[in-house]
């Protein structure tokens, strides 16, 4: 019997040595002609067990990791293809707590299939809401996105239904829908999973976006630091087209929808959406005075459609299962699921997908087990370069829009990045002001200029130079950013800042050696 | 500035015919300039912008805006550094300081025998997997100094 073997292909599990791995198996089952089928699965988003090899068995799925290709003899040797015991198997990977406890929804076939196949897509449910969303009508697809709950997962939270519904109400010609994958928060890599993982569900995500406002293009605006999810995307879009899902009648309805990729060039900013559309038509990305909003006057003067990776992802369960489905998980105003990403120094860290409403010290230490180092967390910064650092008295935060708000933070992405101890919150706050000056487009002032003063101004507290003084106007500087800035790039750069001067001060009065 | 040798003119046409009539098509230009020169020759501005009906200007403007566009050939390899918060918590700054030392150049340079680029990078979204670096569009994850300098090592002699 052919057994089957799935190594993940996802960038992160590659940059653990994947593709070696994957290639010692092929070499030895061939010099002993063991039947083997290998599949380049994504990734289940146990970042920590990176490479995960799993086995396919009459009892489920066995999983071995961390598998480097030194393992692999010893795999064979063992048995892992009847998912024997070895050193390295972690049992079933339905059964792995970290894993079994999740609500996957929108991420429900990444690591599971074959990210480039059709035919594994449809077998795992794949296309489903495209089939409902053909039988309704495009007033009805924008309700039962309305009706969700969904709120843009890109970080603004807004009601992904009114934007959808702004763009349908606008009786023009030409519409677009552009997928803003421009993940550039530290911390996230939700977007970068779901492209390489079920690249199909964004397609389908953005198709079924197309027939409910009118729109014939789609461009998804892609990060050139991805290399991976854009071979991905193109033999998926490709794939797409071939089966008739994409091009002048999508599935024999009629209606055309047209999807291309255009990647950026490395520039944080192009994520603000303005500046992508600014970008997508070539242009330099600076940022766009609203209103006209990008749903009435976007892409080249046209109603446009902009929504995050995410938001478009969960597109496709929302209509096959109905609104009421998805709006079920989580509480208040954040409905739905939410791929958290737990990263930087954290024992387990990667992708997790559950209900609103976690708290973020069961995140940390339940699922993440604490620092990578082993010394204590000291803080989080939840939301990107652009999100406030939290302490750990404020660990007991769930993680949902209105709670982190009421704590003066934000949920962003969904990224959350550890600290240990070691960290030196003034240097975080200096990074913060030099990040914004590296990456601001330098169309309004308080962002080009005020960002530089700051990484100065808090240079001069590091060297101990009136550090009272200099505090008090960096205190300033940042209410001038905040008000005075166009987009959240300038407006939220303080928001970090001054959630380091206010729950750890002492980083800012102590001296450091020369 | 020095005019594009004639390999390089032809370089610069075959991409412009191929994306001269895609909407908004300049940066998707520049993106097949670079990758067929490995830099964008400042003699490529006059020849992008007049395809284009842009004015140098706005090319030169759109080329200098973006950190990815390149105004001299990079290194046989480009090694990119994540220098983003989730790879500072688990010592970036400090894998950066080893490359500039094991390299002999800042970031933004060059080796003088060509070899290798250094670049700063604001992250590859491989943030549970930190530090990360990339070389030459291969991803790494958990590097250390060690690592690095196998890396570094394991990449072939230029030819």
């Amino acid at each position: 019997m052919t057994a089957t073997v799935y190594v993940p292909r996802d960038a992160a599990a590659l940059s653990l040595g994947a593709e070696e791995v994957a290639h010692a198996i092929g070499i030895y089952a061939a010099a002993r002609n063991l039947p083997l089928k290998l599949v380049r699965n994504g990734t289940r988003g146990m970042c920590w067990l990176e490479p995960l090899v799993e086995v396919e068995t009459p009892s489920g799925r066995h999983a071995y990791g961390p598998v480097s290709a030194a393992d692999v003899a010893g795999l064979f040797e063992a048995g892992f293809l009847r998912g024997a015991p070895h050193a390295l198997h972690r049992g079933l990977t339905a059964e792995i707590p970290y894993f079994k406890s999740q609500q996957r929804l929108t991420f429900a076939r990444v690591g599971v299939t074959d990210p480039t196949s059709l035919p594994d897509y449809l077998a795992h449910g794949g296309y489903r809401g495209l089939e409902r969303a053909l039988e309704l009508a495009p007033a009805a697809i924008v309700q039962a996105i309305t009706d969700s709950g969904l709120r843009g997962r890109g970080g603004a939270a807004f009601p992904t239904g009114i934007k959808w519904k702004t763009v349908l109400d606008q009786a023009v010609d030409q519409k677009y829908v552009t997928c803003n994958a421009d993940e550039g928060d530290s911390g996230t890599f939700a977007d970068r999973m779901l492209m390489e993982g079920d690249p199909f569900a964004l397609i389908e995500g953005m198709t079924i976006a197309a027939l409910a406002v009118g729109a014939t293009q789609g461009f998804i605006y892609l990060r050139a630091e991805y290399p991976h999810a854009h071979r991905v995307l193109h033999q998926a879009i490709a794939a797409a087209y071939h089966e008739g899902y994409l091009g002048e009648s999508v599935r024999g309805s009629g209606k055309r929808f047209d999807l291309g990729v255009r990647l950026g060039a490395g520039a944080y900013i192009c994520g603000e959406e303005t500046s992508m559309l600014e970008s997508l038509e070539g242009r330099r990305g600076e940022v766009r005075v609203r209103p006209p909003l990008p749903a009435v006057k976007g892409l080249f003067g046209r109603p446009t459609i902009v929504n995050n990776v995410i938001s478009l992802a969960s597109v496709p369960i929302i209509l096959e299962r109905g609104a009421p489905f998805y709006r079920d998980y989580g509480s208040g105003k954040s409905r739905g699921t939410l791929p958290i990403q737990l990263a930087g120094n954290i024992r387990r860290g990667g992708l997790i997908e559950r209900a609103f409403g976690l708290p973020l010290q069961e995140l940390l230490y339940d699922y993440g087990g604490g620092s990578a180092s082993g010394r204590p967390i000291r803080a989080v910064q939840v939301g990107g370069p652009l999100g406030a650092y939290i302490p750990a008295s404020q660990f007991d935060v769930r993680i949902d829009y209105e709670a982190l708000a009421d704590i003066g933070a934000l949920l962003g992405h969904g990224g959350i990045v550890v600290f240990d101890d070691t960290v030196d919150m003034a240097r975080m706050a200096r990074y913060a002001m030099e990040f914004c000056a590296i990456e601001s487009c330098g169309k309004c002032t308080p962002c080009r200029i005020g960002s530089t003063r700051g990484v100065e101004i808090v240079e001069r507290i590091l060297g101990g130079v009136e550090p009272a003084s200099n505090v008090a106007l960096l205190e300033e500087l940042c209410e001038t950013m905040l008000h005075g800035s166009l987009c959240g790039l300038g407006g939220m750069t303080p928001f970090p800042v001054q959630s380091a001067l206010k729950h750890f001060p002492e980083d800012f009065r102590r001296t450091r050696p020369q | 500035m020095q005019e594009l040798a004639p390999p390089q003119r032809e370089a610069v046409r075959r991409v412009l015919e191929r994306l001269k009539g895609a909407p908004g098509p300049l940066i998707e230009v520049l993106h097949g300039v670079q990758e067929a020169l490995g830099f964008i020759p400042a003699g490529a501005v006059p020849l992008i912008a007049q395809e284009l009906n842009l004015s140098r200007a706005e090319v030169h403007g759109v080329i200098t805006f973006y950190h990815h566009f390149r105004h001299a050939p990079a290194g046989t390899h480009t090694v990119q550094v994540c220098r983003a918060e989730a790879c500072q918590s688990m010592g970036a700054e400090a894998l950066l300081a080893h490359a500039r030392v094991r390299l002999g150049i800042d970031v933004h340079e060059t080796t003088p025998d060509g070899r290798f680029s250094l670049e700063p990078v604001y992250c590859l979204g491989n943030c549970a997997c930190s530090p990360a670096l990339m070389i030459d569009g291969e991803l790494y994850g958990r590097v250390t100094a060690n690592r690095f300098d196998a890396l570094i090592a394991a990449q072939e002699p230029k030819r």
